[in-house]
């Protein structure tokens, strides 16, 4: 798996969110590894993206604490989260090569080159983004986000616009670079079975709790076969309430 | 069968725009030359050539439309500048907008050529007079493109900045600028009509130099086609600075594919 100790390590604790009156995210209390890569699946409106933008530091939360890299002084500090959001928010006047220098420390050239390398841009660093297709500008939205090295790397369901084939390209890049570079992914998506493709765990929020919090214990490459078909349906079944004791439980609260 | 290849394109050829000036003028120098229009009333073409050439020669048509030019650019200037500094003041700060927007609104909706009784009360027929109307009028469209331009920029990539620690002055210059120079833009091709039409009207009634003035002073001794190259020079030096405004547009907006010409 990945290497360890160059990512992030993250720590929920008691977090809550309201906005006014409404709650959003109940209470979240999460520990998530140096490196690994977490999928936060749930349907929309559940608090997902929210908890993105808290870990982000793009909000505040309510309550709770949010810690990044707590034991490890030396490479705390937001410089080093980075987001790719669900649009790839490029600048549309800045070159791909000025719009991924944006991510580098100091607007550094060869650094901005290298990152777009990585995504296999290299050629298409003098255009400007409006020619380039959605997934490749997911693609340098990517290298902007990765040409800083950062220890954290939030995805806010950055593939949703994406069609299906161009998705597994990324998706497959996106666990290449993961799996070289070892940096912590949050990866926000409604998408189940990209969950469980890409993630080392999986974490379900239904109305602003966390209601399963399931390994995946699939070799990477993952294929598509029936421990996949396990996982997926699993986490499908907990999402959609066709569970068992689900049933039972609603049967109980009837007097 | 050979088919002859089409080599020139009507909608293209940078000529095309031309043609209709061109008809106009050979319509005038026709009916002018017939006697259908009577010379007192609008003068022959080539009479107005040749007051051009005594003029240029004379040195007084160079004289005037420097002295209106430098009156142009200086109150454009003047009016167009404290126009995008507030625009970009009240663009920023809601504060400021609530503090001071109603009362540009208001100011907006006086026809700014209603002071000129004013001014010239204040001023008499001083630069004074020009100055403060050319930028009164040039104000307002720059105040509200840059206003809006800003206030529309999309907010996903001032996040995304700010995710990428842009902040205070780089927050500025790489997104929040670029973002509303389109607008921005919009706004001074704008100004730049109103510039000219106010100093146009100024320097009829309150001047004693200027192309205004030799339009308005030519009046006097009856010299139709001295008014009429007036007017003319005022058409191509408003589609002169139209012009320059439109490359500004495609140099600053080339990332943009409603500007960009061709890039491949």
């Amino acid at each position: 798996m990945s290497e360890i100790g160059k990512g992030a390590m993250l720590c929920l604790n008691h977090v809550r969110k309201y906005f006014g009156e409404k709650r959003i995210l109940q209470q979240v209390d999460l520990t998530i590894e140096r490196g690994e890569f977490i999928a936060v699946v749930g349907r929309s409106g559940c608090g997902k993206s929210t908890l993105l933008r808290l870990i982000a530091g793009l909000e505040q939360p309510s309550e709770g604490l949010i810690s990044i890299n707590e034991n490890d002084p030396a490479t705390s500090g937001s410089g080093h989260t980075r987001v790719l959001f669900q649009e790839a928010r490029l600048l549309p006047w800045k070159t791909v090569l000025q719009n991924v220098r944006i991510g580098t420390p100091g607007k550094d050239k060869a650094k901005a080159a290298e990152a777009l390398n990585l995504v296999g841009l290299s050629e298409r660093e003098d255009d400007w983004p409006h020619f380039l297709s959605g997934g490749q500008k997911q693609r340098v939205a990517l290298a902007r986000a990765l040409a800083s090295k950062p220890t954290l790397l939030l995805l806010d369901e950055p593939l949703g616009a994406l069609d299906a084939l161009t998705r597994i390209e990324m998706q497959q890049l996106i666990e290449r670079l993961w799996l070289e570079q070892g940096f912590t992914v949050i990866l926000v998506t409604h998408d189940v079975s990209e969950a469980v493709a890409l993630a080392d765990r999986v974490i379900l929020i239904e109305d602003g709790v966390i209601s399963l919090d399931k390994r995946i214990a699939l070799d990477r490459p993952r294929e598509r076969d029936s421990g996949f078909a396990y996982y997926e349906n699993l986490i499908l079944n907990k999402v959609l309430g066709r569970e068992e004791p689900l049933f039972q439980r609603t049967a109980g609260y009837t007097i | 069968m050979s088919k002859p290849k089409i080599k020139y394109n009507f909608w293209v050829s940078p000529i095309t725009p031309w043609l209709l000036p061109v008809v106009l003028l050979l319509a005038w120098h026709v009916l002018t030359v017939t006697g259908i229009i009577p010379a007192n009333k609008l003068p022959q073409p080539l009479q107005v050539v040749k007051e051009l050439i005594v003029s240029v020669k004379s040195g007084v048509l160079l004289d005037n439309i420097a002295i209106s030019a430098r009156r142009a650019l200086l109150g454009f200037l003047i009016g167009g500048g404290i126009g995008f500094v507030l625009g970009l003041i009240n663009g920023f700060s809601s504060k400021a907008e609530i503090l001071m927007d109603s009362s540009v609104q208001m100011i907006r909706n006086v026809p700014h050529l209603a002071l000129i009784p004013l001014v010239i009360m204040w001023f008499g027929i001083g630069e004074e007079v020009k100055l403060l109307l050319v930028s009164l009028g040039v104000f307002f469209p720059i105040y509200l493109n840059t206003f809006h331009g800003i206030r529309s920029i999309d907010r996903g990539l001032i996040e995304m900045a700010k995710v990428y620690g842009l902040k205070g002055l780089d927050l500025y210059k790489e997104v929040i600028l670029p973002g509303a120079l389109p607008s921005i833009l919009v706004g001074i091709r704008y100004s730049l009509g109103i510039m000219w039409l106010t100093l146009i009207v100024a320097e009829t009634v309150a001047a004693d130099s200027g192309i205004g003035y030799m339009a308005m002073n030519a009046r006097e001794f009856m010299q139709l086609d001295i008014t009429v190259l007036s007017i003319i020079i005022y058409a191509l030096l408003g589609k002169l600075s139209d012009s320059i405004a439109k490359g500004l547009e495609r140099w600053l907006l080339q990332w943009n594919p409603n500007y960009s010409v061709a890039k491949k």
